[in-house]
């Protein structure tokens, strides 16, 4: 296994985010942490990714405590995409990913050719080779986004976490991000995402949230049902299978909001 | 790929031109003022003293340039170093372009420790100057972060935590010298505060160099973690970085060097302000280069500084903390209006 977490909570204020959720991610697998806003998926997100530690329930790093490594050790095997990370430095495109080869580098190691070879593989992974030298104010959120990706990918990490990585971006930017994410070979990835579409079609499986607590896992065929769509966002929908498998959802518009107050009589 | 060797060429062509400039500056320093001294009986002094080079030299003369003026400069050097390398810790961690030791209060806190310990004789004795500005610097960083955190996450709430701050302890200066001090004490106190070089001996560099060095030798060590701040606290401490950690150590060693350098020569401002992006125009935002070069630039920044505000009023000496606030409030408003353009 790579990530475990087992029975993991978190709270603030008296109040629960995370309540008791376990689950083990596969290796290779896409694994998608759906729910409404305010379900606890970025919480649970910076508990995985050993941001926060949980107040109860632990996770384990390939079968090691995540409590024992130290932050470094994490970094080198996990690396996370944040929802919308920026910056007023005149940093290039470039620097921002190099920024992906500090876990790997201490304080008096030198920057190497093997990390130039590592930082310009990352940048054609996505396509933002000819961007290197351009500054960061200058480029859109989808080449901000890809940048980001590509700095986590010059982490080398086994697994790459994401949190709602396509939140910004327009449809085309959403599904080509994710499908960027979805070719990289021997990687492990966990992405919070708030479209059930994007998870139906990316997600080898997904784990739905609600109220904090882990509601449904399983493949997304399976598990993204009318009635759990219903139960967990509040909305009605109509989901279809098309020929190649893949899953059709169509939202139906809510019902008109009554006035609870009506004129008694009008002449 | 080998643009390794050609940066390590260029890097160290860069280190060798600031140590140029920055010795043309000692120098000049050392040659300007009130008398003028011709450069080579500067450098004539400097042999005599350094290496015993026996050259036949006026006595009033060696004495000005050596005990006098020389030692004012390194003192300068020293302070602007450690002011540039304070703001760009400060700028960095909070992520604020407008961070610097003064704006935060920092400064203001340190003069409060200063003269709680010098006047009021706080700490019975045992405490040395030096030790009750830290103590003020920190406890004034404290309240200015804690009354940001209370304030909201905006960026400007730093900033204006930071003002309230230092009215706070401006005032509590001004009460305890007013209170304590007698007239005489209270003149030099009041202009000790708006930053003044004269009086500084060569005592004086005994402290503020190796404080300086070492805030220098810190900060590169962190130059990395630093580097990793770019997009947040939450990326940093994704790419690894012990945050608090790091916090602790930075933002203690920038009070230290605000403190040791307002006990020498009162709280100067907008040096940490203006050096950092005067520093990141000339040489980029990585903290590996932008950190030797900003105590570069803040060295070379104060000597040129305290010699104008030797020379600019005949047969009067300016605190140079009027001509820092001359150069750096319209760089201020500079980075404010930039700021706003870009966001």
């Amino acid at each position: 296994m790579t990530i475990s977490a087992r029975n993991i909570s978190w709270s603030i204020g008296g109040q629960t985010i995370v309540n008791d959720v376990s689950f083990d991610i596969v290796p290779g697998e896409f694994f998608g942490i759906i729910g409404p806003n305010g379900s606890g998926k970025t919480t649970l997100i910076s508990l995985i990714s050993g941001l926060r530690k949980p107040r109860n329930g632990h996770v384990n790093l390939f079968g090691e405590p995540m409590a024992s490594l130290a932050k470094r050790q994490i970094s080198q095997r996990i690396a996370l995409v944040e929802q919308h990370a920026e910056t007023t430095e005149r940093i290039t495109a470039r620097q921002a990913v190099e920024l992906g080869r500090t876990p790997h580098l201490g304080a008096l190691t030198p920057w190497s050719q093997a990390d130039d070879a590592i930082v310009d593989a990352a940048l054609r992974e996505v396509k933002m080779s000819t961007f290197a030298h351009r500054l960061w104010y200058t480029l859109s959120g989808g080449e901000r986004q890809r940048l980001h990706i590509a700095r986590a990918l010059a982490q080398q990490p086994e697994i790459l976490i994401l949190d709602e990585p396509t939140n910004h971006l327009d449809v085309g930017h959403q599904l080509g991000l994710l499908e960027l994410v979805r070719q990289q070979r021997d990687l492990t990835v966990i992405a919070a995402l708030h479209d059930l579409s994007h998870a139906a079609m990316f997600c080898d499986r997904v784990a739905i949230m609600h109220g904090g607590r882990l509601v449904v896992l399983g493949p997304p065929a399976e598990v993204l049902t009318t009635k759990v769509i219903t139960d967990v966002f509040g909305v009605s929908a109509e989901i279809e299978r098309g020929d190649d498998g893949e899953l059709q959802i169509r939202y139906r518009r809510p019902k008109p909001h009554r006035p609870q107050l009506q004129l008694v009589q009008s002449v | 790929m080998t643009t390794a060797t050609a940066s390590w060429t260029k890097r160290s062509g860069a280190v060798f031109a600031a140590l140029v400039m920055l010795i043309i500056a000692l120098w000049l320093g050392a040659a300007i003022g009130e008398t003028a001294i011709p450069m080579d009986i500067v450098a004539k002094t400097v042999a005599n003293r350094l290496w015993s080079a026996g050259y036949p030299l006026e006595p009033l003369d060696e004495g000005i340039i050596w005990n006098y003026r020389l030692s004012r400069a390194v003192v300068a050097a020293c302070c602007g170093a450690a002011l540039g390398l304070s703001g760009v810790v400060l700028q960095s961690l909070l992520r604020n372009a407008l961070a610097d030791p003064y704006i935060l209060g920092i400064s203001a806190g340190a003069s409060t420790g200063a003269v709680s310990v010098a006047i009021l004789g706080v700490g019975g004795g045992l405490l040395t100057l030096p030790i009750g500005a830290f103590a003020g610097a920190l406890l004034a960083f404290g309240l200015v972060s804690l009354l940001a955190v209370r304030a909201g996450s905006g960026t400007n709430a730093i900033i204006l935590a930071g003002v309230a701050g230092s009215q706070l302890f401006n005032a509590l200066t001004s009460f305890i010298v007013t209170k304590a001090a007698n007239a005489e004490q209270a003149r030099g106190i009041m202009f000790w505060l708006l930053g003044n070089l004269s009086g500084v001996r060569w005592e004086d560099v005994g402290q503020s160099f190796p404080v300086a060095l070492a805030g220098l030798l810190v900060c590169l060590w962190h130059a990395r973690a630093l580097d990793a701040f770019t997009f947040g606290t939450e990326s940093a401490a994704s790419l690894g970085i012990p945050v608090r950690r790091v916090y602790v150590v930075l933002i203690g060693v920038s009070a230290l060097m605000t403190a040791v350098m307002v006990g020498i020569v009162g709280s100067i401002g907008f040096v940490g302000l203006v050096i950092p992006h005067a520093a990141r125009m000339l040489v980029g935002v990585r903290h590996g280069v932008l950190l030797p070069a900003s105590a570069m630039t803040g060295a070379v920044f104060m000597i040129v500084a305290d010699i104008v505000s030797r020379i600019i009023l005949p047969g009067q000496v300016l605190p140079i903390g009027v001509i820092t606030a001359l150069v750096g409030a319209p760089a201020f408003a500079m980075i404010l209006t930039q700021k706003k353009a870009r966001a």
